[in-house]
């Protein structure tokens, strides 16, 4: 099998749907000559030209909101934003447009829009360039979101979210960019609403989402170590959400842990808290722990920008903390 | 680099009056034509006019009223083609039926039944957004897709003065004419946002001028000459089909009429200046120009407003007989594929109502 960063494993998934089909197009800023702030369509201005590789204004509410007209006349845009702290200027074309006018048109109307974003802190930018927003878009009827953490996953569901009838938010996150892994030679799309079970385990069910899946895999690895059989679970898609897996995960082993990058108050956290103590309620030996980032806005400074988002450090004692309640 | 484009000042007219202003020429229309702008017209008003009555005998809910708009809605209606889209306002919440939407379809929207629910497809006209110019953007997108694709369409997005004042009018404006999108900006520019006159939404001398900073041209014309809408939405559909990107129109009228059922406009609006504006209003004013032009007489007239009421009796009865919808719908239509939470709230709502 092949290796592919997550950068590489975006821009596979995009130019393969655009040599597809040519209905298939993206935009956003700077995503042209310079290749996204990040690299990820870097190449793709030669291969599609500028009419397919779309280099907008700084308008993240147009950016959306053109995305949403051409989706529905039966095109499949892909719109970038380039930080996902950004998505805040484009809310009003996320939450009243794109996810309403199917409704509005008597389920007649589709708007197969993808919306790729990413964000994440790491890297000390500050206060309003490294937020993660994914929770208050699972609160909007008439979305999906999507947050893979794997180059398998993220290809396998940028795939899935372009053939997608629905408006797809999909994040990304900057710090797993450059990490490798193994891909299938031929892309296989990976339906929404299936969890993956990163690592098998009997104690603790540890559900991760973004970078903190492999911060979970790396605490379960020192948990082992000292005796604790740790099972993750990475949910892959928000909304749906594979709740099945879920609730049969902590029915098997009896304590849970959520673990994302943002806030914890308010945070997809404390919605798989509320699907797991409904589900597995009589299973439960321990308090369901959440892992998060601190609620303050993120610091400039790498030290204090460090302290405030959670680590494997911090899910390994979450995760001794429910062993603990025996 | 472009150059710049010159802003108008005046309004430009096509009808003139009985007295010394003298009718002008206009292209694209023979006597047929100018007969078919009076039948939408006539629809419209009809329309407008029933659903103030529905509203006051409690048949359908709060309705945003378009008197003395007709003239903006036909006349840049009449410059379209089929294929074009329509990015209607809530201002413009009938102009579908010149494209045949059955006047219970529209009836129902405002009675708030899932039959008021159109797909846009069938008719290329986009479902109502409420919140204030921000279909602008879809309108410029719409529009660059159909480039995209090689189409020959363009599309139309109808919103107010107030509009002009939200950023997804600017954001909208500038992706058009960054993209070349064949697109027309239709500004109703009626002088209200409600209770806010344009004196208070911008120091711009006129809202035409708004445009010459994305480098888009535009036109002012008489909101109430329905010739005069019809000629520059005509110029402006020309330029898109050619390429040459996005046009803004600014018509100017005068709101004598509510904003809406639920307002009163008394506590803000200037009587003497609504007293004249319906006295000029754009249907009474295109009736006698045909007249002047020996193309309507008062039998035609009554004929086809008594053809209007009938469409709209016959569009109240038939929406008012819509049966009840079914609660699913609150779900079902969301996505295209439902998740299983929707079954499992749809069953809750069941239980509860029995």
């Amino acid at each position: 099998m092949p290796e592919l960063t997550y950068r590489e494993a975006v821009r596979d998934a995009l130019s393969r749907a655009m040599r597809e089909d040519d209905d298939v197009f993206i935009m956003g800023e700077d995503i042209a000559e310079m290749g996204g702030s990040m690299g990820v369509t870097q190449g793709m201005l030669d291969e599609f030209g500028a009419e397919r590789v779309r280099n907008t204004p700084i308008s993240e509410m147009a950016i959306v909101g053109t995305g949403i007209g051409a989706a529905m006349q039966g095109m499949r845009p892909v719109v970038e934003i380039m930080y996902q702290d950004f998505l805040t200027l484009s809310m009003e074309q996320l939450v009243n447009q794109a996810a309403k006018h199917r409704t509005m048109s008597g389920g007649q109307l589709k708007v197969p829009l993808t919306i790729r974003t990413q964000g994440g802190a790491g890297w000390s930018p500050g206060a309003q360039h490294a937020q993660q927003f994914e929770s208050w878009f699972v609160h909007v009827p008439g979305l999906k979101v999507v947050f893979p953490s794997t180059p398998e996953d993220v290809r396998g569901l940028l795939w899935s979210a372009i053939y997608d009838d629905n408006p797809v938010v999909f994040f990304e996150h900057r710090l797993l960019y450059p990490l490798k892994g193994e891909v299938p030679d031929e892309l296989e799309p990976i339906p929404f609403g299936k969890a993956r079970i990163m690592r098998e385990g009997a104690d603790v069910t540890v559900i991760a989402i973004g970078r903190m899946v492999p911060e979970a895999l790396q605490a379960a690895e020192e948990a082992e170590a000292l005796g604790i059989s740790v099972e993750v679970l990475d949910p892959r898609t928000l909304l749906p959400l594979d709740e099945e897996a879920i609730i049969a995960s902590v029915q098997k082993t009896n304590r849970c842990v959520t673990a994302h990058e943002a806030v914890t108050r308010g945070g997809f956290g404390a919605e798989l808290t509320a699907v797991v103590q409904h589900g597995a309620f009589d299973h439960l030996d321990a308090p369901i722990e959440r892992v998060g980032a601190k609620f303050g806005p993120l610091a400039f400074a790498p030290a204090m920008e460090q302290w405030a988002v959670p680590h494997a450090a911090d899910v390994l004692e979450a995760v001794k903390r429910t062993v603990a309640r025996a | 680099m472009a150059s710049t484009i010159p802003a108008e000042r005046g309004l430009r007219r096509v009808i003139g009056d009985d007295a010394s202003i003298p009718d002008g020429e206009v292209d694209g229309l023979d006597d047929e034509g100018l007969l078919e702008l009076y039948r939408s017209l006539v629809l419209l008003r009809t329309y407008d006019e029933r659903s103030v009555i529905y509203h006051r005998q409690g048949r359908i809910g709060t309705y945003a009223i378009y008197w003395g708009h007709e003239a903006m809605q036909a006349g840049s209606f009449h410059a379209l083609a089929d294929d074009d889209w329509i990015f209607p306002s809530y201002r413009e919440s009938a102009i579908g039926l010149l494209r045949g939407m059955p006047p219970a379809t529209i009836l129902s929207w405002w009675r708030g039944h899932p039959a008021g629910w159109w797909n846009p497809a069938d008719y290329n006209v986009a479902s109502i957004c409420v919140p204030i110019a921000t279909h602008v953007p879809h309108a410029a997108g719409l529009a660059w897709g159909k480039r995209l694709r090689g189409e020959d369409a363009c599309a139309i997005a109808y919103f107010g003065d107030g509009a002009t004042s939200e950023g997804a009018f600017h954001e909208g404006a500038n992706f058009a004419a960054v993209m070349r999108a064949p697109a027309i900006l239709f500004c109703s520019n009626n002088g209200w946002a409600i209770s806010t006159p344009v004196s208070a939404q911008t120091r711009a001398q006129t809202l035409a001028d708004k445009a010459i900073g994305y480098g888009i041209p535009s036109a002012r014309v008489d909101g109430g000459d329905v010739l005069a809408v019809y000629e520059a939405t005509r110029a402006a559909v020309a330029r898109a089909r050619a390429g040459e990107g996005p046009t803004f129109i600014e018509a100017v009228t005068y709101r004598a009429a509510p904003h809406a059922t639920a307002d009163d406009p008394s506590a803000y609006i200037d009587p003497e200046r609504v007293e004249e504006a319906r006295a000029n209003e754009c249907l009474g004013r295109y009736e006698r120009y045909l007249r002047r032009h020996g193309l309507l007489d008062a039998e035609l007239e009554q004929q086809l407003k008594a053809e209007a009421a009938d469409v709209m009796r016959a569009g109240i009865a038939a929406a008012e007989a819509e049966p009840k919808p079914d609660l699913g719908l609150l779900f079902e239509h969301a996505l295209v594929d439902p998740p299983a939470s929707f079954q499992t709230d749809l069953a809750e709502l069941r239980r509860i109502l029995g």
